[in-house]
């Protein structure tokens, strides 16, 4: 369960240093695009060593470079270890996802880890919209990231404040997720200027059902935090409802009545899962 | 000798024995104030001034540092300096800048051999680290010298003073004309205890609407074509910094300052002009805010940041020392509750009513600081000179909860340290250290530990965010201090805090 994942470029140590400062749930530490070809090498030793170093607190997550590149073999081989949790996979399709769990599998073995290292695919290409199911349920994979800025271009279409061009994408994707139970992961909010439209654009995304974003300035968190948290009126509503829950279930009642509206089975769900929220994000 | 914090005080001065010790068992000592009784006071020139004052070997000259990295004054006067060849003159200008370069190789040819100061930065705090300056430099606070000017102990001989607008009879202020500064609170002191009085000034007017310098004190003035640039007072950033680890430190300064129950109604505040003080005046904002709070007063130097609060009504009024931008001028001209205040009033130990020690909290930076909560804001931890207590120390010792902003790690180098390159306020002073990483309150602060027994933010001893700084710079190696001693950091009440060291040869 996650509500904000940060972009940090492989290649800058004193952004690297900082990774857990701003409390993001998780950093997204980047070998692919944040990184010029020139500097892939220096970029996953500086990252190995690093991770080598310093355990983070939080989920530790690596952008590798495309299975279509040269790169990600070494990627993989440098960087998978039990100092990360998670691959972010661009421009993901079934067939790669496939052959990245044989991947991590053999090299899971070979290091002796001890965990089972996720993958969050990047829904980037047409075609992976219309494959949204099959990689929702590919082995591994605990969530699902938009990544509207390439899938833009492959639509050949132009990115808008507004966002219609991905309204289908984002609802595809928050439906697809919340099927198979794994995290539905919004696009990242380009202008890092631009505190407002950040807020409308993660109020729009948690409309539709996704539930974390992807943030590329760490001054982003707060406010995407703030959006994919529970508020503190559905907290305590929440918690009325499961306090009236437990005393219907005392007094041998399957359905019962809260401020004159009857409350049943998908309410009373609805609560626990905002319970289990704030209390994974330390809000109560 | 060794003071109570166990640095070395050459010898002739008087050891550092604790924060209140001296200020609370001593008087106020005042000199009379000198009153001019001149009548004729214009001059055609520094030249004249000089031959009118007879300005010879060995006096002191003082000025004030309004004009910030603007001022044209004293590199005018010293130009005069020394063209007549005058030697082994002490200086006592609140501020030195880069604008006054000029000073080195009047430093070096001994035109210039003592300097007392508050804050100083760029070419002439080089040469001085350098060990170019003949005798110590003793850097004051601004507090502290204000003391020690009405004291007698800082003896000025000729205090020359920019001033934006003045009239014949050498009535002054600082709002009027091109190079308006705004509030003269610094050269107060001056105006009142120096044997003599010289305004300076590139806007002679009929008649002042507002007199900050009465004519009372003034011997002469003086016209020049410039005092200064204007857009050279502007301190350092005055927007909000965009920086991600500054902002986390407003944030968590902001909410601690909440929890402590700091923020509520009539309370009052002092921060700089930083970006990272502008951030957490805005984070505190918010709180006020939401939950419909006005502050009394915001004191030291001002900038827009604080004019907007007052004009928008959550500050009632402003007590300003200095402005540190052109907006704070504007304001200073035309806000009735934005009031100036003299150096003495802001923070002189011995003054009643002194603003300072009514104070709920500061907000303050560090270059260092160390375990016991001493603070280095004078030298880098090279013992470069980079600056200086200016009101650091003083707000510090008057205000309820004194509060140092940082990051842990500057340019790869941890701030905290096992010991200071320099010490210039003392530990006891400092309540409250935020980090990005976490934050360390002083364990003399019982009463601030117990408010916070229940806070979810990351309060940790002091010594673990040394440990954690550590984990990313390693151990630094000590750096070689030279044994010369070349400045003294004198404490608001006149004793020895710390002394200053030549750079070390690398």
């Amino acid at each position: 369960m996650r509500r904000s994942l940060l972009f940090i470029p492989g290649n800058n140590p004193a952004m690297l240093q900082n990774a857990d400062v701003f409390e993001s749930d998780a950093v997204i530490i980047d070998l692919e695009d944040a990184v010029s070809i020139s500097e892939k090498d220096s970029a996953r030793n500086l990252v190995k060593n690093f991770l080598n170093s310093y355990r983070l607190p939080i989920e530790v997550i690596i952008r590798i470079n495309g299975m279509d590149t040269d790169f990600y073999q070494a990627d993989l081989e440098a960087i998978v270890s039990n100092n990360i949790d998670t691959i972010l996979l661009p421009k993901a399709n079934p067939r790669d996802l496939i052959k990245l769990d044989q991947i991590l599998s053999k090299i899971e073995q070979k290091n002796g880890l001890t965990k089972k290292i996720g993958v969050i695919p990047i829904i980037e290409l047409a075609s992976s919209i219309l494959d949204v199911r099959e990689i929702a349920t590919s082995p591994r994979v605990n969530g699902l990231l938009l990544g509207a800025e390439d899938l833009s271009s492959d639509l050949e279409v132009s990115r808008t404040l507004a966002g219609d061009e991905i309204f289908y994408a984002r609802s595809m994707i928050a439906i697809s997720c919340r099927a198979y139970n794994i995290d539905a992961i919004d696009t990242p909010f380009t202008d890092v200027r631009n505190e407002e439209g950040l807020l409308a654009d993660s109020q729009k995304a948690r409309g539709l059902g996704m539930n974390a974003k992807a943030c590329i300035h760490p001054n982003q968190i707060d406010i995407v935090n703030k959006i994919f948290s529970p508020s503190k009126e559905q907290i305590e509503q929440a918690l009325r409802i499961l306090k009236a829950f437990e005393n219907a279930q005392k007094e041998g009642k399957g359905v019962f009545s809260l401020d004159g509206k009857m409350v049943d089975k998908p309410i009373i769900e609805r609560a626990k899962k905002t319970i289990d929220k704030a209390k994974r994000f330390g809000l109560i | 000798m060794k003071n109570v914090l166990n640095r070395f005080v050459p010898r002739g001065y008087i050891p550092f024995q604790g924060s209140k010790t001296i200020i609370n068992s001593s008087k106020r000592k005042l000199i009379p104030e000198v009153y001019t009784s001149n009548a004729n006071k214009l001059c055609g020139s520094l030249a004249e001034v000089f031959d009118k004052l007879n300005i010879t070997d060995g006096m002191t000259l003082s000025f004030h540092h309004h004009l910030r990295n603007g001022d044209y004054c004293l590199n005018m006067v010293m130009q005069e300096a020394s063209k007549r060849g005058i030697k082994n003159l002490t200086l006592a200008p609140s501020s030195l800048f880069p604008v006054h370069a000029p000073l080195v190789p009047l430093i070096e040819n001994q035109t210039v051999t003592k300097i007392y100061t508050n804050y100083l930065n760029g070419p002439v705090a080089k040469a001085i680290s350098e060990g170019k300056l003949k005798e110590l430099l003793v850097m004051q606070t601004h507090g502290g010298r204000a003391r020690a000017i009405e004291a007698g102990e800082l003896s000025i001989d000729v205090a020359f003073v920019a001033a934006p607008a003045a009239d014949k009879k050498g009535n002054a202020n600082g709002v009027d004309g091109p190079s308006a500064c705004g509030a003269l609170g610094y050269a107060i002191p001056d105006v009142k205890y120096a044997k003599k009085v010289v305004i300076i000034t590139d806007n002679l007017v009929e008649n002042l609407d507002y007199i900050e310098i009465d004519e009372k004190y003034v011997d002469y003035v003086v016209v020049v074509d410039k005092i200064g640039e204007q857009s050279g007072i502007v301190s350092g950033t005055t927007k909000i910094t965009r920086d991600p680890v500054a902002l986390k430190i407003a944030r968590n300064t902001a909410q601690l300052l909440n929890e402590l129950g700091l923020i509520k109604n009539g309370f009052s505040l002092q921060t700089g002009a930083g970006g990272t003080s502008l951030a957490v005046a805005s984070e505190v904002k918010k709180i006020m805010l939401e939950k419909n709070i006005t502050a009394s007063f915001a004191s030291g130097g001002i900038t827009a940041y604080f004019v907007e609060m007052l004009e928008a009504g959550l500050i009632n009024e402003l007590w300003d020392v200095q402005c540190f931008d052109l907006e704070a001028v504007r304001s200073y001209k035309v806000n009735k509750k934005h009031y100036g205040m003299s150096s003495s009033k802001y923070a002189n130990p011995y003054e009643e009513d002194v603003v300072v020690n009514k104070l709920d909290f500061v907000i303050l930076g560090a270059t260092e600081i160390d375990l016991n909560f001493n603070v280095n804001v004078t030298t880098d931890s090279k013992g470069l000179l980079i600056g200086g207590s200016g009101g650091h120390s003083d707000t510090a010792a008057g205000a309820n909860v004194t509060i140092i902003t940082t990051p842990l790690i500057k340019s790869r180098i941890p701030i905290i340290k096992e010991e200071l390159t320099t010490i210039s306020t003392p530990g006891e002073d400092v309540d409250v250290l935020v980090t990005e990483r976490g934050i360390a309150i002083n364990p003399k602060r019982t009463d601030l530990l117990d408010k916070l027994q229940n806070s979810k933010l990351n309060i940790l001893p002091i010594e673990q965010l040394l440990e954690i700084s550590y984990q990313y710079t390693g151990i630094p190696e000590p750096i070689k201090k030279s044994d010369k001693v070349i400045g003294v950091v004198e404490y608001r009440d006149g004793t020895i805090i710390d002394s200053i060291y030549k750079l070390g040869e690398d």
